[in-house]
């Protein structure tokens, strides 16, 4: 706006910008550069719109349309029932534990991967040897893909054969019978420890990004005062790095509520739908059983819960890091 | 305006480009025959050698018999084949000739008018397979001809048993409770069960059922739906009997069915269990799962699944399901003649002397080389009839209801009735 001023012989006022540029908008024939840059505009947005609308929007548009009809996968989608699908998907205990699941994860997550990750963050940001080398392999996990890392951790986690029950029979150890992915009662805290291994990476870096954002001075002004180490970071660098925290802490719980690759992978949601997840229950439902409408219901559910979610987080605990503060 | 011509010139360009390819495809194609020019398209698994070449064989033998036909042909491995048919039911794009597990998936794609009826113009043949060809029946009316059908039954181990002692194999549910307690005290895992991927495990389910429902009862349930009888629920009281024994590979409940070594079949195929209870593909799968690419090789052994004291069922009659091939709606009619020549005497012996699968055409029969298939062919012959398996028979939704339920009850999280319910309620929500 004070560009287009700067371009008048006086300095026009706020409302006379205003006023001028609504009479560009209805001049006949514009000469200057209105329609031109908002073509360009298009010309630069449409594509990536046009992307959008075929690859994002029409398939969520299609899976709440799907989810109103009783609908195999093909044939004509003719068979409107309504809120039918939404009351089976509330109804079936498998989804209602598997949205239990999904927030176990959340909140494990948080509870134990974000001091675990900011205790190495911690530990990483001081000089110590292999430095580089320890930053490496903590990160490593991360750039994995998961649907590899899943077999290669369903490997290790073999019942008998697998090499973790191997280790365990060595040392003296009675690993489960059925092995750590296939008892009920253990199979969800051990893909959590996968899901753990995978993730650290991931808040380590973040972290050591921001902790390497504070300014050295100000650990020079807290050790002159006499802090101790351990006081400098719980005062000085862990408050500092909040915004970063609360960042990293958004993007886990939205990773939880969407997981699905390490679980179907390393246990299809089984045993005894113990590690069902909202992604893995629509997946089953739809592409398995063929009960479209019902896949089609379970995702708009997942839908509004990780949007309720997200927007809740943002509104009470991210709103802080956005406005203007002190 | 200058934009606009332009992008109208890229259009066009485009256009043309895209004709010019259309018609060197075109071109393509005519040079072979330069005929009338009937394309069929046909999708199949048999995506490895010897099943691929001679398909292309058959292919080409039927193309110089039917001047102007070309049939095209698309080889790829079986889980590609599933999924891309599944896409293509859902847009409708389908090839004239596809494979069909018949029961309930085809009766919904023939309520949905994919699949054409070949009632009248494969009368003869239809006749010819018999009884088998029930699977793939909706309404009286036959809609694909099965080509390969085996039973499931127990895949074992002939020199584990030997070293237990073991010197029949066992044919009732308690001899084979006997041999589970000799294999154990002679320190071998006796079976081997894919309980993660479901369906091995469901099998059970459904043999017990077998044993225990009669005939007209179990027909009655796949046409109606209706599971109240008590047979069903004394199947999953038979199947917690044989979990009792905990005759099971170590970690059954995430074991996969066929992917890798330490899957069921992998345990079998390596000689770290006894046996398994898998369909007819199963030497086929272990071969594929050994360095040596021979499974077991002349350890192989199988038998019919046992009988059960005081059953209602014929102990004879025999769970299994294979493949037919389909010819979809609008096809044009050389298809269905090849369908036809495809279960033709010729075709069918060169199928079983490849080790394709258990013909269906009798006249194969004694081509089937495999001893242990042969022996498994016997059985499927001489049963009174062959269940399709449940989930097939059922369809997706009330099958996996079904599998879901069976596999809690192996994992001691259902009871028996539990089962039937669970599959009574997903069949409430089919009507």
């Amino acid at each position: 706006m004070t560009h287009e001023g700067a371009t008048g012989p006086v300095a026009p006022t706020l409302t006379e910008v205003v006023t001028r540029r609504d009479e560009r908008r209805v001049a006949p024939r514009p000469v200057g550069t209105g329609w031109r840059q908002r073509l360009e505009i298009v010309m630069f947005v449409s594509p990536a719109l046009a992307l959008m609308a075929v690859f994002i929007l029409w398939p969520v548009l299609s899976a709440v349309r799907m989810s109103f009809y009783r609908w195999k996968g093909f044939g004509p989608m003719d068979q409107w029932v309504g809120l039918n699908n939404y009351r089976l998907v509330l109804q079936d205990e498998v989804f209602t534990d598997a949205v239990m699941h999904n927030f176990t994860i959340v909140v494990l997550s948080i509870l134990i991967q974000l001091p675990l990750g900011l205790g190495l963050a911690l530990l990483l940001n001081r000089r110590i040897r292999g430095r580089g080398l320890l930053r490496t392999i903590v990160f490593v996990p991360y750039v994995v893909a998961e649907v590899i890392a899943g077999v290669i951790w369903f490997q290790l986690l073999q019942p008998q054969y697998g090499v973790v029950d191997t280790v365990l029979t060595n040392i003296g150890l009675t690993p489960p019978e059925q092995g750590f992915l296939g008892t009920p009662d253990l199979a969800l805290p051990t893909v959590f420890v996968v899901l753990t291994w995978k993730y650290l990476g991931l808040a380590v870096l973040l972290f050591l990004a921001g902790l390497q954002g504070v300014p050295d001075e100000l650990y020079e002004a807290a050790q002159l005062d006499g802090a101790s180490w351990w006081q400098t970071q719980r005062r000085v660098a862990i408050p500092l790095i909040g915004p970063t925290i609360r960042t990293w802490a958004f993007l886990s719980i939205i990773g939880s509520l969407q997981q699905f690759d390490m679980i179907w992978v390393l246990t299809h949601g089984g045993p005894a739908n113990r590690t069902t997840t909202m992604a893995t229950y629509l997946v089953e439902q739809g592409t398995e059983r063929g009960n479209y409408g019902i896949a089609g219901a379970a995702s708009v559910l997942l839908f509004v819960i990780a949007f309720v979610t997200a927007v809740a987080y943002q509104l009470i605990v991210l709103r802080r890091d956005t406005k203007v503060d002190r | 305006m200058r934009s606009k011509t332009r992008r109208a010139a890229l259009a066009a360009l485009c256009a043309g480009a895209l004709t010019l390819s259309a018609a060197a495809c075109g071109s393509d194609d005519d040079s072979s025959e330069g005929g009338s020019g009937t394309t069929i398209t046909w999708w199949h698994n048999s995506n490895n050698e010897p099943g691929m070449g001679y398909y292309e064989q058959v292919a080409k033998d039927f193309e110089a018999d039917h001047p102007g036909v070309d049939i095209e042909i698309s080889a790829m491995a079986h889980e590609d084949m599933v999924s891309k048919l599944a896409a293509g039911f859902q847009s409708g794009d389908i090839p004239d000739i596809y494979m069909e597990r018949g029961g309930g998936e085809l009766a919904d794609h023939v309520e949905a008018g994919l699949v054409r009826d070949i009632s009248d113009d494969a009368s003869e043949e239809i006749e010819k397979i018999g009884g088998s060809v029930a699977g793939w029946q909706v309404d009286g009316q036959t809609y694909a001809l099965p080509f390969s059908l085996g039973v499931v039954g127990f895949w074992y181990n002939t020199e584990l048993f030997e070293e237990a002692g073991i010197t029949a194999p066992p044919t009732t549910l308690d001899e084979l409770g006997d041999a589970v307690t000799k294999l154990k005290d002679a320190g071998i895992d006796p079976i081997s069960v894919g309980a993660g991927d479901k369906w091995p495990a469901a099998h059970y389910w459904y043999y017990t059922a077998m044993r225990e429902c009669s005939q007209d009862v179990l027909s009655d349930a796949v046409t109606s739906l209706d599971f109240s009888d008590p047979c069903f629920e004394k199947a999953g009281e038979d199947v917690e009997t044989i979990l009792g024994w905990e005759p099971f590979n170590p970690g059954f409940l995430t074991t996969p069915a066929q992917e890798g070594a330490t899957s069921a079949s992998g345990l079998l195929a390596t000689g770290k269990v006894a046996m398994e209870m898998q369909g007819h593909w199963e030497p086929g799968v272990m071969q594929g799962l050994t360095d040596d690419g021979k499974g077991l090789g002349d350890k192989t052994g199988w038998f019919p699944f046992p009988s059960i004291d005081g059953q209602s069922g014929d102990p004879a009659a025999a769970l299994g399901g294979g493949d037919a091939w389909a010819v979809s709606d609008g096809a044009p009619d050389e298809a269905v003649d090849f369908v036809k020549y495809l279960l033709s005497d010729d075709v069918q012996i060169g199928f079983a002397e490849n080790s394709m699968g258990l013909p269906t055409n009798s006249a194969a029969s004694g081509s089937v080389a495999d001893p242990a298939l042969a022996g498994l062919l016997e059985v499927r012959d001489a049963a009174p009839y062959v269940q399709l398996y449940f989930d097939t028979a059922f369809g997706t939704s009330v099958g996996g209801a079904m599998n879901d339920e069976i596999a809690l009850l192996f994992a001691g999280e259902a009871s028996p009735q539990d089962v039937v319910d669970a599959t009574q309620a997903a069949a409430d929500q089919e009507s």
